[in-house]
């Protein structure tokens, strides 16, 4: 049960998206009736899918939406920015509600009852004069269930099917059949509907300001019967109003088309038409009333003139056969395109990565072995599968892969709002929306984007129109989302046609808070950069001196987190660019593998700057000299607190992180290794310095370096030097 | 008044009023008025700016008595709130004339 309602949460989040996308559309100015049509289907299709799975606080919700986009569709109210609002608005709590319904709650709490309450007003002045349907159109399902008893044939239909005549006053009452039948539309969908005028006398006769009118409509809805019959309760006592739940039995449509006053042959053909009785079923209608007619001349009655008409309905078989083929083909076509997309749970693909991760693993130690046994056929049988093993580490890898557009859109909504709250022109363009990259990436990129572009809005772009004239910039401030490859890694790019980075005051700041020295030279870049130095933080002065840096540290601790880079081109004046570099993928990386006293250690490539070796060091000394530069580095064989011989040769690994280098100092260097990442044990989650482990091609654990860690206790190391002198740091703890 | 002597080749109406049960009954009177005037009524409804099932119903009538005297009425204009009446009442087939969507309406 519970996996129902996050299949529906998760579609109705689609079509949620979908809405407000089309409805952003909108407003700016599309005015393609396929848009507008395309948010009605949405709202509609969340409204029936909530139905199925009972979840009535979103039908009733969504349901008051329909009818403002209904009226908006068919033209009685225009678009207007208030309106936009308020949709979206309601967009925004039916998501809400999906939210709840997510994590399993079934009725909303006060607040959200609230809010909806409130939002749901506001959208019922726009639905218009129509009673407020969310409170008298949905009574509950009690009365309305329609018998159905068992035993006699059921047409095959999922339609409800509405007769319906309409008196001859009904226009001079001020009524119009157009309205209720419109009206209809907000609980279901009119699959077919026949307009017949068969009643309307000669033109002499004819009078102009009468209902001559009568309907055949076949009619999807989950709506009860009391529900359908409600639709037309102001002119219930004047019309004949037939309606027949989905899956009536044939004799009801019989002796339906026989209580009509229009001729029974065409009404039959009528039903048939409109899918409400198939071929079939007329045939069985035609032995049964044959029964009948026995029946009947045993009782010397007159027999029913209904066998006739369904003779005649067998001539016009052919062209209703054509007909249903091609709408067969239609709905074949339908299921063709939707099975192209599979919905497959989140962990068993991670599952599948898992075990192209062993597979990766399996046949670096065959790849081993085969090597070492010197057999060449083996060798040769052997390289042809790893290379196999790489292609479905690859494809396997691309199926995780999706496509950053949906993250990207979100934004279009984030700056009309900003917009409209600071008050300030602002448009948005998106490019490289196709660009893919795993999923769980996409997942945890969205919080830094969201702040980079809200400090764009914000910051960025200045708050005068004027200023921005002045400087020769168009009047509506631009901000830009991009993304695409870039060897191995994936670039998003945040830019803004702004002010720019104030260098000045972010250097006076800087040396205020003592991040660098008044003496020392930087480059515009690195001034640039040290906006995301936590030093330059959260506090509010910062925000008005420099313009930038709320939090800047957060994002790129966030997007560090993700082993991804975030550095800034600012320009003054002109404007600036973010430019966040992630890898592609989480689950394999290319490493350089090292070792200590026999054990193996994984230090992804990407960083490792060179390798030196490291002689003529004092055993006591952490640091060296780099080419006039001090280097600070980690012996990974204190750090881990490895008791064997120190070998006559040692290594060291330079590494570059967040600009800064340190040096780990390895017994052995051991060349590339492609490094498929396990989480270490939740016993391991308070070590320091290790990131994951990995498995090699002999079989034995290698572990993946954190680092980050490392340099940040290199760097920490430094200033204690610095502030104490000798104190000789041990190990990390772990705990 | 003989039919035949009154009778054009091809006729054309153009109504501008709305067509609604307000002005049906002119509306009646001109419209099959127009049916036994012309051999062929070309109707144009591009200036309507409202139609209700009234003025829907006329249409009907004024087409239904054209075929019975054997004549031809084609509406060759709609404006968007006929078209949207007569798609709903799916009787699109029975009036048997091309739905035009103009480029300005479109956009």
């Amino acid at each position: 049960m519970d996996e129902i309602f996050s299949v529906f949460a998760v579609e109705a989040h689609e079509q949620l998206e979908a809405m407000e996308a089309g409805l952003l559309q909108l407003e700016q100015g599309d005015r393609d009736p396929e848009t507008i049509n395309g948010v009605f289907r949405a709202a509609h299709t969340i409204k029936g899918a909530s139905g199925v799975v009972e979840i009535t606080v979103v039908e009733k919700f969504t349901h008051v939406l329909e009818n403002v986009l209904d009226r908006l569709r068919t033209n009685e109210i225009q678009v207007s920015g208030e309106l936009i609002s308020a949709l979206l608005k309601g967009c925004d709590h039916i998501g809400a509600l999906l939210d709840m319904v997510a994590s399993g709650q079934m009725e909303a709490d006060d607040d959200l009852k609230a809010s909806g309450e409130a939002i749901a007003d506001e959208l019922r002045t726009y639905a218009g004069g129509a009673p407020s349907p969310a409170k008298s159109g949905l009574p509950g399902e009690h009365a309305g269930e329609v018998q159905r008893d068992g035993g006699g044939d059921h047409a095959i239909t999922d339609c409800w099917h509405i007769s319906i005549r309409f008196g001859r006053d009904v226009l001079k009452n001020g009524m119009d059949p157009l309205a209720f039948l419109r009206y209809l539309l907000s609980l279901g969908e009119i699959v077919h509907l026949t307009t017949l005028a068969d009643a309307m006398p000669e033109a002499d006769a004819m009078d102009p300001e009468a209902c001559y009118l009568g309907f055949e409509i076949n009619f999807r809805s989950h709506a009860t019967k009391d529900q359908i019959e409600n639709v037309f309760q102001f002119c219930r006592d004047e019309c004949d109003l037939q309606i027949l739940p989905p899956n009536s039995k044939v004799v009801d449509y019989i002796e339906l088309i026989s209580h009509l006053p229009e001729e029974t042959m065409r009404l039959g053909e009528i039903l048939v038409k409109s899918g409400a009785l198939t071929q079939e079923e007329l045939d069985e209608g035609l032995v049964l009333q044959q029964k009948a007619a026995v029946a009947a001349k045993a009782a010397d009655e007159p027999a029913p003139q209904l066998g006739e008409i369904l003779v005649e309905q067998k001539i016009v078989q052919p062209e209703i056969v054509e007909a249903a083929a091609v709408k067969q083909k239609q709905v074949s076509d339908k299921k063709a395109a939707e099975a192209r997309l599979i919905r497959v749970q989140a962990d068993k693909l991670d599952q599948l990565i898992d075990l192209v991760g062993e597979l990766v693993i399996a046949g670096a130690s065959a790849n081993l072995l085969a090597q070492k046994s010197g057999q060449t056929t083996l060798v040769e049988a052997t390289s042809v599968l790893s290379r196999l093993v790489e292609n479905i580490r690859d494809s396997a890898l691309q199926l995780r892969m999706v496509q950053i557009g949906e993250t990207f859109t979100r934004f279009h909504r984030v700056v009309r709002d900003v917009s409209k709250e600071i008050g300030k022109e602002l448009e948005l363009s998106i490019s490289g929306a196709e660009t893919e990259l795993d999923k769980s990436v996409v997942e945890k990129i969205g919080d830094p984007l969201m702040h980079l572009v809200r400090n764009a809005m914000d910051h960025g772009i200045e708050a005068s129109t004027e200023l921005r004239l002045q400087r020769g910039k168009p009047a509506a401030g631009h901000v830009g989302l991009n993304a695409y490859h870039d060897s191995g890694s994936i670039v998003i790019e945040v830019t803004d046609d702004g002010g720019g980075l104030p260098k000045e005051k972010i250097r006076n700041k800087a040396i205020e808070r003592g991040l660098i020295q008044p003496t020392q030279v930087l480059t515009d870049q690195e001034i640039a950069n040290l906006i995301f130095e936590p030093g330059f933080s959260t506090a509010e002065k910062v925000t008005n001196l420099s313009g930038r840096g709320v939090g800047m540290d957060v994002v790129k601790k966030n997007i560090a987190a993700l082993r991804g880079t975030v550095e800034v081109q600012s320009v003054e004046e002109q404007g600036s660019k973010f430019i966040i570099r992630l890898p592609l993928t989480l689950a394999i990386i290319d490493g350089f593998l090292t070792s200590v006293a026999g054990s193996s250690y994984v230090i992804p490539l990407d960083l490792v700057v060179e390798c030196i070796e490291l002689k003529n060091i004092s055993e006591d000394r952490d640091y060296l000299n780099l080419r006039g530069e001090v280097l600070p580095f980690v012996r990974l064989r204190e750090l881990f607190e490895v008791e064997s011989e120190t070998p006559p040769r040692e290594n060291v690994v330079v590494i570059q992180f967040q600009g800064q280098k340190a040096g780990i100092v390895v017994d052995h260097l051991l060349g590339e290794f492609q490094t498929v990442i396990k989480p270490l044990g939740t016993i391991f989650r308070h070590v320091r310095g290790i990131a994951g482990s990995t498995i090699l091609g002999s079989g034995e654990v290698a572990l993946i370096l954190d680092v980050q860690s490392l340099v940040q206790r290199c760097a920490s190391l430094e200033e204690q030097h610095a502030k104490a002198g000798t104190t000789k740091p041990k190990q990390l703890s772990s705990t | 008044m003989s039919e035949s002597s009154s009778t054009t080749d091809v006729g054309r109406l153009i109504l501008s009023a709305d067509l609604t049960i307000y002005n049906a009954i002119e509306a009646k009177n001109q419209l099959i008025d127009a049916v036994h005037t012309a051999q062929t009524l070309e109707l144009d409804l591009a200036q309507v700016g409202e139609m209700d099932t009234a003025g829907f119903q006329l249409l009907v009538l004024a087409k239904r008595e054209s075929q019975k005297l054997g004549r031809t009425l084609r509406i060759v204009a709609h404006s968007p709130a006929v078209r949207e009446v007569i798609e709903f009442y799916n009787m699109v087939a029975f009036f048997g004339d091309p739905l035009v969507i103009t480029a300005a309406e479109r956009n």
